[in-house]
């Protein structure tokens, strides 16, 4: 089960949702919580901005991350099945 | 027309139609009963995801308690959204790739073992139990209002029309009625948001208009609603009044709670494959999106909208809607010095108006004098958000009784058609006794929902995240950790809010953690004891270990 391929594989993956998470820690817990009386000293016409990223832009951000999520997935998917093929002739074929 | 013959006409057209498909998709086998044949399109489960999802709850008294709390509601928006990020990196790839029928099926199979089997089992019908009575109570309080009976009848009519769909359809049925209800309920509450921000601030996209300047001239509309909330003594409405690391702890336990809700997880297990169910996660967020978004513009809109309309106003002079909803309890003025005119104040000893969180949504258009159809519309929408979240809780109850009970611990012989019919009880059952919790509430419905999201964060949640990505973890950690997070979070919130709800205040509480936000610590005991007894007890078997190797991997290869 364990090949060199499915462990990249893994392995890209986990890189992957630790910096995705990162992310998502960032906007949410520190821009809209912890950071946002900080924040809302800046004005963007009505909103301040630690306010606007609270309701609003962490929402956004959700989104984005999921969509970036689907197409680095696909990709790596895409790039497994390749390296897997190419192992059942030789263990070479590994991704990246 | 009347705004009653619009409403008769919406909920009886929408009704109309959730039947018509419910019988159209009736389920014959348990596999379309359980996970609706699995081969639904992502995008269909998106919208089905969405509309299971957003409850009564989001519908109905998000944006009520948004508008009473200001910044702090922040909570409610960032957490069940936040959720769904985790739900579709951590979770909704890999249960498909597991591909069987419910949570507790994914929990037994993993940690090898009946009584986690059990244990989780339990910890679904709890936790959607609880969930349930919330829909059962905002399905109540929207047919207390369009039918104008009390909420007692409301919630036995509510309890009657999920009944019929959810024995008849199973998922399927279940699935494809979600679809239509995402469109019912997101139209009725795009309507007004729109009409209002057009109304007030003159933008066309409520999300715009929040920042914009009011029609009035009064300035950017925040600035507008801060000043208001300022002169009649409540709090400053961007500005938070929670302390931080509780309003930090209550979205933490919302998002995992979101994302450890067995009713969405099983969502993922009706589409074709791994790929889809990423897809369909991203779908879904987008869905659920739109209305988050929008929620808090209403909520500001709102709340401007009926400070300006009760404040110092005459009371033989309110308009109609205001003593229509004084009938149904949810809003009530005391004239405390009798001088004939509201005084809706922050100071508790000289306000006169009591005004429920709940009818924000229902109501606000009618404060905002928008056309008929658009305050039935609202009617209609709010029946599709709470139906369409009972129809998949009963769901997960019927599944866990039928399934994980009977088939596949206490009685594996059943016949497939026994387990349906076991199913059916089930949820016959389940209806009634949410029904009756539904007529005698504890709290607001949004409150009510909290409660078991932070009850599903300290039980499925570490549970099946470990069960992924921490392959030496093991039943007994596992069993551990589930019982531990579960019987915490649970005890913390009897106590604060059944046996002793005087002594819930902040001082009370542990690291200042209110009982909704209780979750995230249950979380955090629910891990530790999992990791720790693990560590020194013996790993899981071989091919529990190539198990997990598996669910990690693409699934078409």
């Amino acid at each position: 089960m364990s090949t060199p391929g499915a462990n990249s594989y893994w392995a890209a993956n986990i890189k992957l949702v630790i910096s995705l998470l990162s992310i998502w820690f960032l906007v949410s817990f520190v821009c809209g919580i912890l950071l946002v009386d900080v924040l809302d000293t800046i004005r963007l016409k009505g909103f301040k901005l630690g306010f606007w990223i609270a309701q609003q832009g962490s929402i956004l951000t959700f989104i984005a991350l999921i969509l970036v999520y689907i197409r680095a997935m696909d990709k790596l998917d895409s790039q497994y099945k390749q390296s897997s093929n190419s192992d059942s002739r030789d263990t070479k074929g590994e991704a990246e | 027309m009347s705004v009653q013959v619009w409403t008769y006409l919406f909920v009886f057209l929408s009704f109309g139609l959730y039947i018509g498909i419910a019988i159209w998709s009736r389920a014959g086998s348990t596999k379309e009963f359980y996970v609706a044949g699995g081969g639904v399109h992502p995008v269909a489960n998106g919208m089905a995801t969405a509309a299971d999802w957003m409850s009564a709850a989001s519908f109905i008294s998000m944006t009520g308690l948004i508008s009473f709390l200001g910044r702090d509601g922040t909570f409610y928006l960032m957490g069940w959204t936040g959720g769904y990020v985790l739900l579709a990196l951590l979770l909704a790839p890999y249960l498909r790739k597991f591909g069987k029928f419910t949570v507790p099926d994914f929990i037994g199979d993993r940690y090898y073992s009946q009584t986690a089997r059990l244990v989780a089992v339990f910890c679904a019908i709890v936790i959607s139990f609880i969930y349930v009575c919330g829909q059962m109570q905002g399905a109540g309080i929207v047919f207390s209002r369009f039918l104008e009976v009390d909420v007692t009848t409301g919630v036995i009519i509510g309890m009657a029309i999920v009944f019929f769909y959810a024995v008849l359809g199973g998922m399927k049925g279940i699935t494809y009625t979600q679809v239509a209800q995402y469109c019912v309920l997101i139209f009725a509450f795009m309507v007004p948001a729109i009409f209002i921000s057009i109304m007030m601030t003159g933008q066309v996209i409520p999300q715009i208009g929040f920042g914009s300047e009011l029609v009035d001239g009064s300035g950017y509309l925040l600035d507008r609603l801060d000043g208001l909330s300022q002169e009649l003594g409540f709090a400053t409405y961007t500005e938070g009044q929670r302390s931080t690391q509780d309003v930090f702890f209550i979205t933490a336990a919302l998002m995992f709670g979101t994302a450890g809700l067995p009713h969405v997880i099983i969502r993922f297990f009706t589409v074709p494959n791994v790929r889809d169910a990423r897809r369909s996660a991203g779908y879904a967020m987008i869905f659920i999106a739109i209305l988050y978004t929008t929620a808090p513009t209403v909520a500001a809109f709102a709340r401007t909208n009926l400070i300006n309309s009760v404040s110092n106003a005459e009371y033989s002079a309110m308009p109609d809607w205001f003593g229509k909803w004084e009938t149904t309890n949810l809003i009530s003025f005391d004239d405390k010095n009798n001088d004939g005119k509201i005084q809706y104040l922050g100071d508790a000893e000289r306000n006169e108006l009591t005004v429920s969180a709940d009818i924000m949504v229902m109501a606000n258009p009618e404060i905002a004098g928008l056309p008929n159809w658009v305050i039935a519309l609202v009617t209609a929408g709010a029946l599709a958000a709470a139906l369409s979240t009972a129809a998949g809780l009963l769901l997960v109850i019927s599944t866990s009784v039928a399934h994980d009970m009977l088939k596949r611990t206490f009685r594996p012989s059943i016949t497939e058609k026994q387990e349906l019919l076991a199913a059916r009880i089930s949820i016959l059952i389940a209806v009634l006794i949410a029904g009756y919790v539904g007529m005698n509430p504890p709290a607001y419905v949004a409150q009510v929902v909290a409660f078991a999201f932070g009850l599903a964060a300290a039980s499925f949640f570490p549970a099946i995240v470990l069960g992924i990505f921490q392959k030496k973890m093991n039943r007994q950690g596992a069993i551990s950790g589930m019982v531990a997070g579960f019987i915490f979070t649970a005890s913390y919130i009897i106590y604060f809010k059944l046996i002793n709800p005087e002594a819930s205040t902040a001082d009370n509480w542990l690291f200042g953690i209110s009982p909704e936000g209780i979750g995230t610590l249950g979380t955090i005991i629910n891990v530790g004891f999992a990791c720790t007894i693990a560590k020194f007890t013996p790993d899981p078997p071989d091919d529990v270990q190539e198990l997990v190797e598996n669910i990690r991997l693409p699934g078409e290869v």
